[in-house]
Parts: C-alpha cells; sequence; structure tokens
C-alpha cells in the first residue's frame, strides 16, 4: 500500500547500460503513526477535560419560607453564619430571637486551622453529644442545622466556599437566606467593638 | 549447481494498518469534541470538591465580576424553538438570518430592544459586540418585567418540547459581590426553579474531613441531600 512500484516496467536494457541502483520507496511510517497517536492522546483528553464541574444547589423556594415555620430549628442545633466584607465570617450558636441577649459573635476567615472549619466540627461534635443527655428538648436524631446568611458586602467566592464547607464536613441541613436587619446589627455591634479594642 | 538460497526476510513492519487506525481514531476524536464555545467575558469561578460534570443541553447564565447576566443554551434545537417564541412574544422583527445567527451564536447579554441590531451583525464582528447584561428587574422578579427571568422560562419550556428539560447552571466570577449573586438565584427561586448548578473549579478534598472519610468509606454513603428551612 506504500509503496510504488519503480522497476519500470520491466523494460530491457542494453549490454554496457549501468543499470541505475534501485531506491526503495517505502516510507517509513512510524513517525506519522506517532503523531497520531499523540494528537489522539490530546482530543481525548481535551473531550474530557473541558467539562467544567458544578456544585448542586437547593435553595428554599418563596413557598417552602412561608409554609414552613422558621423557628422550627432548635436553639441548641442551630448555628448562624454571616458572611461579611473582606472574606470575613462570623457565627454564633442559637437563634439569637432574644433581643435581650444578643449572641456572641464570633470571627474567622476561611481557611485549613483554626477556621470556620472548625467551628463547624466542633459544632457538630457538640450537636451529637448534646442530643443524647436527655435535656427537656434533646432528642437523638437532631442534626446540626447552620443557616447561612451572606451580608451585601460578601462575595460569591464567600457563598460558594461556605457551601463547600457544608460538603466537606457532611452538613447536610443548612439553608441560605437574607440576612436580616438584627443580623447586621450584630456585625456592627462586633466590628464597634473590635475597633474599640 | 543451483544454490539453495534462505529468503531473507525483512524485519520492517508495515506501519500502514496502524497509520490507518491512528488516524481513524483521530478523525473520530476531532468529530467529537465539542470546543469550548466562546465566552463574552473572562469568569474565574470559586473552587469547590464538588465533581459533578456539568450536565447536558444545559442554560448558562454567567455573571462577570460586575453583575452583567449573560446568557447562553447548550441545545440548538430547542434555540430555534426558543428565538422564534421570543421573536412573536416580543415582536423583535428578526429575519430568518438573524434567527440563524442566534442558533449559531454563543453566549450574549443584552435586553431585548438590543437582540435585532446585534443578531443583524457578521458572527464574525458579534465578539466586539459590549454587551450590558441581561437586566434584572427586582421589584417583582416575573417574566414579564424581569428580561432574565423570561429568557430562562421561554428557554425551559423550548427544551421541554424538545424532550430534554434543561437544568440552569450558574457560572460567576468568585470576586462577584453577593447582592448581584442574589438577583439572579432570586430571579430562579421567585420563579419556581429552586435547583440549579454553580459551575467551580475542581479542588481537593481536605485530608480527615467527613467528605474525605466518606470518599474512602468502603460503601458508597448516600447522596447528601440538602433540607430547607
Amino acid at each position: 500500500m506504500a509503496e510504488i512500484d519503480t522497476s519500470g516496467g520491466g523494460k530491457k536494457k542494453g549490454p554496457g547500460v549501468k543499470k541505475a541502483k534501485k531506491l526503495s520507496t517505502r516510507i517509513d511510517l512510524t513517525p506519522m503513526v506517532d503523531l497520531g497517536f499523540l494528537l489522539i492522546t490530546f482530543f481525548i483528553f481535551t473531550t474530557t477535560m473541558s467539562k467544567p464541574k458544578t456544585m448542586e444547589i437547593m435553595m428554599p423556594t418563596e413557598d417552602s419560607i412561608k409554609k414552613e415555620d422558621q423557628t422550627k430549628a432548635k436553639d441548641y442545633c442551630t448555628m448562624t453564619i454571616l458572611l461579611s466584607k473582606e472574606h470575613r465570617v462570623y457565627y454564633y450558636i442559637g437563634l439569637a430571637d432574644d433581643p435581650l441577649a444578643p449572641p456572641a459573635l464570633e470571627v474567622t476567615y476561611f481557611q485549613n486551622r483554626n477556621g470556620i472549619r472548625d467551628a463547624l466540627i466542633a459544632h457538630k461534635k457538640k450537636v451529637y453529644e448534646e442530643r443524647l443527655n436527655g435535656m427537656p428538648g434533646h432528642k437523638a436524631d437532631d442534626e446540626p442545622v447552620i443557616i447561612i446568611k451572606p451580608d451585601v458586602n460578601s462575595q460569591y467566592e464567600d457563598m460558594v466556599n461556605i457551601l463547600d464547607e457544608m460538603q466537606i464536613n457532611g452538613l447536610n441541613t443548612y439553608a441560605m437566606i437574607d440576612i436580616t436587619d438584627v443580623d447586621k446589627g450584630f456585625i456592627a455591634a462586633t466590628e464597634a467593638a473590635n475597633v474599640g479594642n | 549447481m543451483a544454490k539453495h538460497k534462505l529468503p531473507r526476510k525483512s524485519t520492517h513492519i508495515d506501519m500502514t494498518a496502524m497509520c490507518d487506525v491512528a488516524f481513524l481514531l483521530l478523525t473520530f476524536f476531532m468529530l467529537a469534541t465539542k470546543f469550548k464555545p466562546d465566552e463574552p467575558v473572562v469568569v474565574k469561578t470559586p473552587s469547590s470538591i464538588s465533581d459533578i460534570i456539568m450536565p447536558e443541553n444545559s442554560i448558562l447564565l454567567t455573571v462577570d465580576p460586575s453583575g452583567k447576566v449573560f446568557f447562553d443554551y447548550d441545545n440548538k434545537k430547542a434555540k430555534a424553538i426558543l428565538i422564534d417564541k421570543v421573536n412573536t412574544e416580543k415582536g423583535l422583527n428578526l429575519t430568518d438570518a438573524e434567527k440563524e445567527s442566534f442558533k449559531r451564536g454563543a453566549s450574549f447579554g443584552l435586553p431585548f430592544n438590543q437582540m435585532k441590531a446585534y443578531l443583524a451583525i457578521d458572527p464574525i464582528n458579534q465578539k466586539e459586540y459590549k454587551f450590558t447584561g441581561i437586566p434584572i428587574d427586582t421589584t417583582t422578579y416575573m417574566a414579564n418585567v424581569n428580561e432574565l427571568a423570561y429568557w430562562v422560562q421561554a428557554a425551559r419550556t423550548a427544551g421541554q418540547e424538545t424532550g430534554t428539560p434543561p437544568r440552569i447552571c450558574i457560572k460567576c466570577d468568585a470576586s462577584t459581590v453577593y447582592p448581584r449573586v442574589k438577583d439572579v438565584i432570586k430571579t430562579l427561586t421567585k420563579n419556581k426553579i429552586d435547583r440549579f448548578n454553580l459551575v467551580t473549579s475542581l479542588e481537593a478534598i481536605p485530608d480527615g474531613s467527613a467528605a474525605a472519610m466518606e470518599r474512602d468509606a468502603p460503601t458508597p454513603a448516600k447522596k447528601p441531600e440538602t433540607k430547607t428551612q
């Protein structure tokens, strides 16, 4: 297939005519095969790698917000996370429904050590321990509930990071809802207190 | 006396067949590859450990750092239905060539009243068009005034007609401020779309975390389910 017959059609040469050296026209196809497979590899990689990865998210719909009682979550199970400017994360335990006793806000960042991840792990552990202590309202199947409230000056990256933390730490009960003025007040108060120090 | 000559066997292997196979496969992969469509803006997505591959035939809403929203729909058949519907309902008076341009085009982000002008441009020059983003009305988020909601709903209906209901993916820049993202999410949730995907880039699962333990567990654990409040 890759050879071309160059024998000259069997024409008789006269005596004394020097026979020209027959050069082989056989082409070495190895480099071409190499190139072919190299390109195949390239195309295989690009096809599978160009598919972007996604994260699934389920938002509470308008109906479900109205229908279900917001205060269904138990006080000790709930952790509220407020995302603020400069990738700052504020969090507090409890529902903070008592205006006379504002919650103690902790401030942290997204980091692998002593960040929001450790706080989430600690909260999960605490809920798992406390749900078995037989206190009124504590049930053995209580799960930690995380409420995420991104502030207006937070970035999309913070939102994805916190949703990612939920996945990393195996927290399956969480909701992302709008920040309230009360929560904004908590942030402002904490910031003011930190400036004073 | 005739000399018995042993035939000298060549060690040369005929590569032709192999070459044929290689190029056949190459052709297959070249035709099967879908190249990344042109993107109107460069978006740097945040990273997550989630490794769900973006679904086929999805609606992609791209949000750039300034909050401009772009729409793309990865389903040519549905796009043809979509543009017909938009054309009649919004009275855009598009020609067949302009509809074809919409069908073939990639992401776009502009209000209805600029659609005709944009689609009339030669496809090669469409890249230079300065998009203003699809307007989002934040008073009611309803499709009659919120253009993004209209596009999403119309595209979903068109997708239903072709038999492949689309999933919605949001591809947003990491530095976009939350209120802009919230507008897009609210547009979806107000129109009863509560499940969608966020496009993220993949990062490694941190060692020792619950997710890492689940991954290393011998039996595949249940898929986490998010509960809403």
